[in-house]
């Protein structure tokens, strides 16, 4: 049985943690907000060049003048997992899930007798699969002083999978990222990059525009998918930033309601045993007084 | 009056213009071109350089922008800029950092095609330079 001042050391030290998780919660609420104004800005230019892309693959269709960042080298066999997780922890399940179906993916591709190499985008992402996949990591990114994410970060990434595969080094790359759904889901995704999947046939309004282009088509295109590829990755940066404070919100939140019934626990036992105490001692005079 | 139309810029960023205009001009890679209401379908690529557009109270407002394209249909025109600064919000500094970028680019560019591009991309943002910087 803890004395009394173990148990008074023991509710203080919680409620210490309480105010600690608490203040990060609303921390967290914050940045979300802010991290979902910055998804909601950035979703227009991202739809347009969908449907731009769309227009235009179907303009060039698959020929031999599609650019190869969309077609791919044609093999199959380097496949290049582009992991992004949030820099820092305390988020619950939200960077484990991304790891997670990077996980199974590499396995799956590993029995499949297929090479892979994995990028990792944000600390928590190498930490995660340093010990299972060291050997297959070959790229690292860190945005921890990177207070606010912007298409510059995108690029960087972007430039150098562009350089990669300009060196041949991998066949198809898959982005996996976290969709944010809403506060309490976010739903771990993988997307394939290179060579772009092709477009969901989707029936737009009034595609059949006969569009003229300048320069020629295939010369837009070949300017557009690099720049499609880098969208889709600040996409997925937004999406993440969004989930990671999403998760971390009702991760903190509860920490923090843990924490309360934590505190409701000791300080009952904490007054039972006072009171058997203040008994005990009461019994005693009682008796003595009695005694004489 | 001329006929007016639906004209917005976008950077990844966010959506900086969405505003009725009667008329725009945007830096083709291939030339300047002026869109007007009910253009025909066009979908050209824009080299860095100034896009500006006169709103229908007949006010004209300019934003730089640094590449990009642009997708114009009968009933409105949309710009995808990479970036894009207000012109009153320009400086020398901003200009200088991207040229520096671009110099860099040149230099390490792999093969002939990519430092050519690189090359273009340079002499478009010098030019540019020139032009809106009251030397």
């Amino acid at each position: 049985m803890p004395s009394l001042k173990d148990l008074k050391n023991r509710i203080a030290s919680v409620k210490a943690t309480q105010k600690i998780t608490k203040a990060m919660q609303m921390v967290a609420a914050a940045k979300l907000r802010r991290a979902q104004e910055a998804a909601e800005a950035a979703r227009p230019y991202s739809q347009r060049m969908a449907s731009v892309m769309s227009n235009i693959a179907q303009a060039v269709g698959g020929g031999d003048d599609a650019p190869r960042i969309m077609t791919g080298t044609g093999k199959d066999d380097v496949h290049l997992l582009v992991v992004c997780t949030a820099d820092r922890g305390l988020c619950g399940g939200f960077n484990g899930q991304i790891v997670r179906l990077a996980r199974e993916h590499a396995r799956k591709l590993l029995a499949q007798g297929k090479t892979v190499k994995i990028m990792c985008v944000g600390k928590k992402a190498n930490d995660l699969l340093r010990r299972d996949y060291g050997s297959h990591i070959v790229e690292r990114f860190d945005f921890r002083e990177v207070r606010k994410m912007s298409f510059v970060q995108a690029e960087q990434i972007a430039e150098k999978i562009f350089g990669m595969f300009d060196a041949g080094e991998f066949d198809v790359c898959t982005l996996f990222y976290s969709e944010f759904k809403s506060v309490i889901s976010q739903i771990p995704t993988a997307q394939q990059l290179i060579p772009a999947a092709p477009a969901e046939a989707e029936e737009s309004e009034g595609s059949a525009a006969v569009y003229d282009y300048e320069p020629d088509a295939s010369a837009i295109l070949a300017d557009l998918a690099p720049r499609s590829v880098k969208v889709q990755i600040f996409r997925a940066l937004l999406e993440n930033v969004a989930g990671e404070m999403g998760a971390k919100m009702s991760a903190m939140d509860n920490a923090t309601r843990n924490a309360g019934e934590m505190i409701d626990k000791l300080s009952m036992s904490y007054n039972r045993q006072r009171q058997a105490q203040i008994t005990k001692e009461l019994i005693e005079i009682i008796s003595g007084a009695e005694a004489l | 009056m001329a006929n007016s139309f639906k004209f917005e810029l976008v950077s990844p960023e966010q959506l900086l213009v969405s505003t009725e205009v009667t008329s725009v001009v945007i830096p083709g890679s291939e030339g300047d071109m002026t869109v007007m209401a009910n253009h025909a379908p066009t979908m050209a690529t824009i080299r860095p350089g100034i896009v500006s557009f006169t709103g229908d109270d007949g006010k004209e407002e300019r934003f730089v922008v640094f590449g990009g394209f642009a997708d114009i249909l009968p009933e409105g025109c949309t710009v995808l800029a990479e970036k894009a600064i207000h012109v009153d919000d320009m400086n020398s500094e901003i200009i200088k950092e991207q040229i520096a970028a671009a110099q860099k680019g040149v230099e390490e560019a792999k093969h002939d095609a990519q430092a050519q591009r690189a090359r273009e991309f340079l002499d478009q943002l010098t030019t540019l330079e020139g032009a809106i910087l009251p030397a």
